[in-house]
């Protein structure tokens, strides 16, 4: 019961925020994870179109043997993923709690421009409250 | 715009060119706002199905409306938009800073006379402030609960300056979500708030020069403090009044 990570990814495909809670994944350079987070958004797009019951938006849990993926989509385009372990149940409530500090300290922020790389001191700290600490 | 050429006697803490610059910022100043009544409604067009224009902002009965509530999102949204567009057209952090000073001073003179009106309109005995304390207090209690819904946190003269005071806000609501970047950690946008304040303080006839600080502590690390720096004419008025 952990979450090991949680990533942001803007409408482009291109990744926002990245950063690291509990040990139990590999740890890679940070050009690594935008490959895998670009990776990631062209899959999702893909899925889309594979839905076996019509219209999806995506896919929404990608389980491996270790860990699981959840990935809550916003209207906007943007995608929250929180890489947690198999037996983690409030996965999808983390994330509506992270869009919610999202909509608060970053897209409020006069010093941020959308799209761009999150480098804000208030939302480090909400995702600490929310989350916990753990290395960056 | 011709009205605003001559800078008023009240506008003596600004500079000329900060007040024809901010010109650009307030919609008032554009004299097509002036014929707003006359302009084209949404509700005329659908005449039929209403019982008659909508009564616009304008003609709200103060009085009543004197304990809704704004959206602090929307807020939070607008203000953003306003330092962005500010960051844009200024220099330095200090002309930032003087730039938010001169809007909060806008918006600080409207909410003195609304705050007076409300309070004073329905007694009796109307009273006024013409001692520095009690005034000072009024701001403190009075003009953040008009402003913010609560009172400010604390109170402080300073030791070493006969003239300097300070208002201590724990957790301004204007900054709530705002996070400055690194280099530029000595902008607070309660300079904002200054305003006001020092709006404030000129119509009930102290003019001081007022500034916003971040004073981080370990419990309150997004404290601001304001710090109103009077002149020497309150100062000697205070004496000759003691």
């Amino acid at each position: 019961m952990a979450v090991f990570g949680l990533w942001v990814i803007n409408k482009a495909g291109g990744l926002v925020y990245q950063r690291n809670f509990a040990d139990g994944l590999a740890q890679l350079t940070s050009n690594e994870y935008l490959v895998l987070a670009g990776t990631l958004h062209g899959i999702h797009a893909i899925t889309s179109r594979l839905s076996p019951i019509g219209s999806s938006s995506g896919a929404q849990v990608i389980e491996a043997e270790s860990f699981k993926m959840t990935i809550l989509l916003t209207a906007t385009g943007t995608k929250f993923v929180l890489l947690t372990s198999l037996a983690e149940t409030t996965a999808e409530s983390v994330l509506q709690k992270v869009y919610e500090a999202y909509a608060d300290a970053v897209m409020k922020n006069p010093f941020h421009t959308p799209e761009m790389p999150i480098r804000s001191d208030g939302f480090d700290s909400r995702i600490n409250a929310l989350i916990g600490t753990g290395q960056s | 715009m011709q009205q605003y050429a001559q800078p008023h006697s009240r506008f003596s803490v600004l500079s000329g060119s900060s007040l024809s610059s901010g010109e650009h910022l307030s919609p008032t100043a554009s004299s097509a706002r002036f014929s707003l009544p006359s302009a084209p409604s949404i509700n005329t067009t659908l005449g039929t199905s209403k019982p008659g224009p909508r009564p616009n902002i304008y003609d709200r009965n103060t009085n009543k409306t004197r304990t809704t509530e704004v959206s602090a999102s929307a807020f939070a949204f607008l203000f953003s938009e306003v330092v962005q567009y500010t960051q844009k057209r200024v220099t330095g952090i200090n002309d930032l800073e003087r730039r938010l000073n001169t809007l909060g001073y806008r918006v600080g003179m409207r909410v003195l006379e609304l705050m007076v009106w409300r309070a004073e309109s329905s007694s009796k005995a109307p009273k006024r402030e013409i001692r520095f304390l009690p005034a000072l207090m009024s701001i403190h209690t009075q003009v953040w609960r008009a402003v913010f819904g609560k009172p400010a946190d604390a109170i402080k003269k300073s030791v070493e300056n006969e003239d300097e005071y300070m208002i201590i806000d724990n957790d301004p609501p204007m900054e709530r979500h705002i996070s400055v970047p690194r280099d530029m950690n000595t902008l607070s946008c309660s300079s904002f708030s200054a305003g006001i304040v020092e709006a404030v303080l000129d119509g009930l006839g102290f003019p001081a020069r007022v500034t916003a600080h971040n004073t981080p502590t370990d419990q309150y690390p997004s404290q601001t403090t304001i710090l109103i720096k009077l002149e020497k004419s309150v100062l000697e008025r205070e004496e000759l009044l003691k």
